[in-house]
């Protein structure tokens, strides 16, 4: 394998790492408040149809960017209804967003667009197109920098800077600011922080939004930056790698990147089996590949690999007085 | 303890919250500019008009209750499967196995055979998650959402590269012998004499997904096993202090769901399709939890609820055919049954059992 074919495989790596990481801080942020949220599939769908409409519609990108996250948001409030305020069960809630995502994207986009359940392929303005960082024309002549500069980290969709800036974003608001404390102990003991005066319930409400709105962000990424457009069921199943991203990174922003980074890099191999056959000399089936995230996850949850330990409070809903 | 009656446990609430559903569901079909009580109107005719329709109904119906049964012995157990689907692709291989591997004398035989496989092949992809809940406490929804995604993989694998017949490109297995045919409901009604749809793909297996209701029943309250499984369920600390092991109940109920759900294979892979495709369950694993969620877990209530969700499917397919209104809208249906019985189950209740304390203090 040569220098150039492992900058393309690094660079499909981090575009389809992008949608991954995204989510996976999405659900970070809710389960760590104590809300499980499986329903991050149906959440990016959702988003990823709404945002490549309106971009459609409305011919701006940055407004179909908003109702994006806004039909996400609307779907992460919909899960604090059932499992905050109706102290519902959560993992159920999130079963049903997903179908509901899935349905509904399809009967809106065909009595919208009339296209057998897809919008129009987007152009333009209604797309986000790639970013040329400063120099990188200039300075691809540079040897081994100059191509790792234009090529991997130049060129992507604004989202992608967005997504990688969300790590750190991330890790700041949880570990180092007064919210990230509280919303950490509301995912752990919320009992404590409902004695400590805070609400349990406001704090819940707030991670879910958060969540929301990454997600958003995450679906606005597949159908209006990595394709042109949206199709029926087009999350195909990220929002899942990216809970098995969740659980393998323990709950922790930064390991979040290296697990989505890991399991975009099985993505872009997966297109490319000549690469893996060149480097260990076996040909490895693309099932294998496409499963190995989950693989993985079960491996780690069954804790021979290390012990992935949850929220302690998640999963189950607050009740003030006992 | 109690604030409501039972009916109003039983009835009442499942049925305000189909309601709701049914409700919501409407208004998103007068969203996209068609009218409700036509679309419903052509779901009836096409589903239950005809022996044609009823046979697509029964058909769809068996393959929900399988799952939809699995799905409530484990949440007996207080565990939540989800992963029938998966269960319910491997039931499919055993079957495909059984039915092309031995050379079967008759199809009775062979459907014993065939049933056996598929209940221990989906038994064998339950126990795995079953073991890691059970032993490591790995959360049983996260692994069995995980081996849903992993038996897909599995069977794509199988089916490309071992069990597709040579020079076929399509990802399938060979056709089965003629000699596992399963009689339909056409065949088993011929003898005695009532004529029903030839081309409708309900078969013998609805039968025995019926029969199956009455052994989960059996087994839930007429068995220690049972009452083992529904105190478990209820209570893992009281279980434990009455000795029961949370190990073996948590293994027997997942091994049990898992094979009810790999039995959904006779239906659809051996009765209608007779060789095993890449997307034989087509979600019906997932519309178990529905089934079970709206059935209350109770055989009896899953028998309801799938010859309901029968009845969308194949009304769903027949608006899908007559009007612009996509198939996907059984999708918002089943979505909207999952929120309303399952996820916002409190929301229905709450405003219930305020009223009925009402109506007690205005007796007292």
């Amino acid at each position: 394998m040569d220098f150039l074919t492992l900058i393309q495989l690094l660079d499909s790596t981090v575009r389809l790492a992008t949608p991954l990481l995204l989510a996976c801080l999405a659900g970070l942020f809710s389960e760590r408040a104590g809300i499980f949220d499986i329903g991050l599939e149906g959440k990016m769908l959702a988003a990823a149809f709404f945002s490549a409409a309106v971009a459609a519609l409305s011919g701006s990108v940055w407004v179909g960017l908003l109702a994006g996250i806004g039909a996400s948001v609307a779907l992460s409030l919909l899960h604090g209804l059932a499992s905050i305020t109706f102290r519902g069960n959560q993992l159920i809630s999130g079963v049903a967003i997903n179908f509901l995502a899935a349905g509904l994207t399809v009967l809106i986009a065909q009595d919208w667009f009339s296209q057998g359940g897809r919008t129009p392929s987007l152009m333009g303005g209604a797309r986000f197109e790639p970013v040329s960082l400063p120099f990188a024309e200039a300075l691809s002549a540079v040897p081994f920098l100059g191509p790792v500069y234009s090529e991997l980290i130049s060129g992507h969709s604004v989202l992608v800077y967005l997504a990688f800036a969300t790590v750190p974003m991330t890790w700041w608001l949880l570990y180092r600011t007064r919210f990230g404390l509280r919303l950490r102990a509301v995912g752990e003991n919320p009992a404590a922080v409902d004695t400590a005066g805070v609400s349990v319930i406001g704090l819940r409400y707030a991670a879910v939004i958060i969540c929301g709105v990454l997600c958003g962000i995450a679906g606005a990424y597949l159908s209006t930056a990595l394709q042109a457009g949206f199709v029926k069921d087009m999350s195909a199943g990220r929002g899942f790698i990216a809970l098995a991203a969740l659980i393998f990174a323990k709950w922790r922003p930064w390991y979040a990147l290296w697990a989505t980074l890991l399991f975009g890099l099985f993505g872009a191999l997966e297109t490319r089996p000549d690469v893996i056959q060149s480097l260990i000399g076996i040909k490895v089936q693309g099932q294998l590949l496409a499963a190995l995230p989950y693989i993985m996850t079960v491996i780690i949850l069954a804790g021979f690999v290390g012990k992935a330990i949850p929220p302690r409070a998640g999963g189950e809903p607050y009740v003030k007085e006992r | 303890m109690d604030v409501m009656p039972k009916w109003a446990e039983v009835v009442l609430v499942p049925l305000i919250s189909l309601i709701l559903a049914a409700i919501l569901s409407a208004l998103v079909i007068l969203a996209i500019g068609e009218d409700p009580v036509e679309a419903v109107n052509l779901m009836i005719t096409g589903a239950l008009g005809s022996t044609y329709g009823w046979g697509y109904t029964l058909y769809y119906a068996t393959n929900f209750l399988f799952t939809g049964l699995a799905v409530s012995v484990a949440f007996h157990a207080g565990l939540f499967n989800i992963g029938g689907e998966g269960q319910a692709m491997l039931g499919g291989l055993g079957v495909a196995l059984a039915c092309l591997l031995i050379p079967w004398p008759h199809w009775t035989l062979a459907l014993i055979g065939a049933t056996l496989a598929a209940g221990l092949f989906g038994a064998a992809w339950a126990a795995i998650p079953a073991f890691l809940q059970a032993k490591r406490g790995s959360h049983i929804v996260i692994t069995t959402i995980m081996f849903n995604f992993i038996a897909a993989g599995l069977l794509n694998y199988v089916l490309v590269n071992l069990m597709r017949p040579a020079g076929s490109m399509d990802p399938a297995t060979a056709r089965f012998p003629e000699t596992v045919h399963l009689p339909t409901l056409h065949d088993i009604l011929g003898t005695v004499g009532i004529s029903f749809s030839k081309a409708a793909p309900a078969n013998v297996t609805f039968l025995i997904a019926v029969v199956a209701c009455v052994l989960v029943w059996l087994l839930l309250w007429r068995t220690w096993l049972g009452y083992e499984i529904r105190s478990y369920g209820k209570s893992e600390a009281a279980a434990k202090y009455a000795g029961i092991s949370p190990v073996a109940i948590t293994m027997i109920a997942m091994l049990i769901s898992g094979a009810l759900a790999g039995m959904m294979a006779i239906n659809n892979v051996m009765g209608e399709a007779e060789r095993l495709v890449l997307n034989a369950v087509e979600g019906a694993g997932f519309i178990g939890i529905a089934v079970a969620l709206m059935g209350r877990s109770h055989p009896f209530g899953v028998f309801l609820a799938a010859i309901l969700f029968g009845f969308l499917y194949q009304g769903g397919a027949e608006l899908a055919l007559w009007t612009s209104i996509p198939r996907e809208l059984i999708v918002v249906i089943q979505a909207l049954v999952i929120l309303f019985t399952g996820a916002l189950d409190n929301m229905v209740r709450m405003p219930l059992e305020r009223l009925f304390l009402m109506m007690r203090r205005g007796d007292a």
